[in-house]
């Protein structure tokens, strides 16, 4: 194993008046006064969010206008502070997304309890959970830091997708090469 | 009838000085909401006058039960709690903690998957060592440097945030792999930094190394001899600026650390300004295996392809094909498929061996897990260093100790 002992040099006389100290402390904070800041201001200026940013938890739409969560629940089970509650629901017959079986009828994120993990939108089968660049969440009380499904609607609006399985599946099946 | 007063004797009492002059030992309880105590660590002193004759740690304020919290979960789902044990390295836990479950499964991760976790570890490293050395050099009187290391931490965190999406928290490794590749010009953005940083680390550390006010405080304070630290078993930086040898990235070298080279730096006194040398030096050193890495980056999987009931399918196969996606339905709810057995790891994090003990009795759930914190063996030390020494120095030391309470009491 390579070691180095670290080097102790006792001070030199010089150095132990504490003058060289104080002459190159002014001389930091003189290079400091003329420095650019490296500070923001920051409700005014936003800090730049990297692509992938692990933001608030939101739902998204497809670019159909499909909410694409399918209420298969997972996320509430990987969930680990167990911030996700779903209800799921039964599509009506009569609507265009029918083919889907089901959607979630609600779908609630305690954003008190959410740690900003990212194991929802990893596990998500229908890449329908996502967490977008939104970072800072505040509310009066308790209740409004609930996200309710109309407004994870909101928050997340609609990613593209490159899939459509949904759409291809129906597709298939009326052209009579359905898996059932 | 004449009353009867009594005077006190106040000629007779001065003359008996002895009493006059007793003075008695004070207790004073430092912490938990002390700024230099780091978090909430309590220090229950008895002074004699400014000596303390006894030190008395206490402990748990932080107990959050993450020990038993993992035998409820899935090994995948316990990695964010791994983020808020030493939360100065998030990643260094993270690494740690997957290879702890790996070894269990006897899983080998690619050599890319690996190199990552080495740059991972190393960049925890130089960023905890920075703020380790801020918060001491502030304790004993010096601000700049506090400003300084926050400056470049935040170009760390901004590194951090592109790789694993957030910049405290990282959750950043599975078992198996990590979550995600490398971004596109990440490495060239880490070398970019450790170009600048090294200059900059040469300034922090030149406004503290000859420092009269800092080497006042710090040389021949707090010693800690090399067979006290053995007998303590203090780990990492303590235990090195004490002259003990060890390291676990050349003892016993995990994630491909024998292929780099560096040099462990040791203290020959085993006070307060030699574990401020050793973590001065160590940074350096991080930055040559880090440096090592990027140049050497191997291509390949960012995870263990072959490992199919542990690590999750990609997503574009989860969507595509029903066998992905039911596998995809099992690694989450069961959990990596894990065999029966027992096995102990432990890894060099920036502020000592950090160890994952996992009992398992097969499935995706730990039956017991252990977790071995370097920060809570280091304060073993505590009453024995500090005693005899001025409350102003008490200061200095747990400063130079540079331990995390989020990890002490876990
Ligand atoms: S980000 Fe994590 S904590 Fe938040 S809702 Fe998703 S899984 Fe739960
Ligand atoms: S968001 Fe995804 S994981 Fe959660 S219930 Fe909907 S489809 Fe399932």
């Amino acid at each position: 194993m390579a070691v180095i002992p670290v080097e102790r040099k006792p001070l030199t006389f010089a150095e132990r008046t504490y003058i060289p100290q104080i002459i190159s402390g002014l001389k930091t904070t003189l290079k400091h006064m003329v420095r650019k800041p490296i500070t923001l201001e920051y409700p005014e200026q936003r800090p730049e969010i990297p692509a992938g940013y692990r933001g608030v938890p939101t739902l998204v739409y497809d670019p159909n206008g499909r909410e694409k969560c399918v209420s298969c629940q997972l996320c509430e089970f990987v969930c680990p502070p167990k911030a996700i509650r779903i209800t799921p629901g039964e599509i009506p017959s009569d609507d265009p997304t029918a083919h889907v079986e089901k959607r979630p009828e609600e779908f609630k994120i305690d954003m008190l309890r959410c740690i900003y993990c990212g194991l929802c939108q990893e596990v998500c089968p229908e890449e329908a959970i996502w967490l977008q660049n939104q970072f800072s969440m505040s509310g009066y009380t308790r209740e409004e830091m609930v996200n309710d499904k109309k407004r994870l609607y909101e928050l997340g609006g609609t990613l593209p997708d490159a899939h459509f399985k949904w759409d291809k599946k129906k597709a298939a099946e009326e052209a009579g090469n359905g898996h059932h | 009838m004449a009353t009867e007063y009594a005077f006190p004797d106040n000629a007779a009492k001065t003359a008996d000085a002895s009493q006059e002059f007793q003075t008695e030992k004070m207790s004073v309880a430092m912490g938990p909401s002390h700024p230099s105590t780091h978090g909430v660590l309590r220090l229950n002193l008895d002074l004699d006058g400014e000596i303390v004759t006894k030190c008395d740690p206490v402990l748990g304020y932080l107990h959050r039960g993450d020990e038993k919290i993992a035998e409820n979960m899935t090994y995948n789902q316990f990695v964010p709690y791994t983020d808020r044990l030493d939360y100065l390295a998030p990643l260094a836990n993270n690494v740690a903690y997957a290879i702890a479950v790996e070894k269990l499964a006897n899983l080998e991760v690619p050599a890319r998957c690996q190199a990552i976790r080495v740059i991972c570890c190393e960049l925890a490293r130089i960023s905890s060592h920075l703020l380790g050395l801020g918060a001491f050099a502030m304790d004993v009187g010096a601000w700049t440097v506090f400003m300084y290391q926050f400056t470049e931490r935040e170009k760390l965190y901004k590194l951090f945030e592109e790789l694993t999406g957030a910049r405290f928290t990282t959750s950043y490794t599975r078992i198996g792999g990590v979550s995600r590749d490398m971004p596109e010009g990440w490495t060239d953005r880490v070398l970019a930094f450790c170009d600048q940083f090294l200059p900059i680390l040469d300034e922090m550390l030149e406004m503290l190394t000859r420092n009269k006010i800092f080497t006042d405080r710090t040389v021949d304070v707090g010693i800690i001899t090399k067979a006290e630290a053995i007998a303590y078993g203090l780990t990492g930086p303590n235990a090195r600026g004490s002259g003990v040898t060890v390291d676990l990235r050349k003892d016993r070298p995990y994630s491909g650390y024998e292929q780099y080279e560096f040099d462990v730096p040791v203290g020959t006194k085993g006070d307060c300004y030699d574990r401020y040398l050793c973590r001065g030096e160590e940074m350096k050193q991080s930055v040559r295996i880090v440096r090592q890495a990027i140049k050497n980056m191997p291509a390949g999987d960012y995870y263990a392809k072959d490992a199919v009931r542990i690590f999750a399918p990609p997503k574009a196969k989860v969507l595509t094909s029903m066998e992905e996606l039911i596998n995809n339905f099992m690694i989450v709810t069961e959990g990596p498929l894990m065999p029966a057995g027992e096995v102990y790891f432990e890894a060099e994090n920036p502020k000592g061996a950090l160890g994952f003990f996992v009992i398992s009795k097969g499935g995706g759930v730990p039956w017991r897990m252990k977790i071995r914190s370097p920060s809570f063996c280091n304060l073993s030390i505590l009453p024995k260093v500090c005693q005899n020494n001025l409350l102003s120095d008490v200061v200095a030391i747990l400063g130079s100790l540079d331990f995390v309470m989020g990890e002490c009491d876990r």
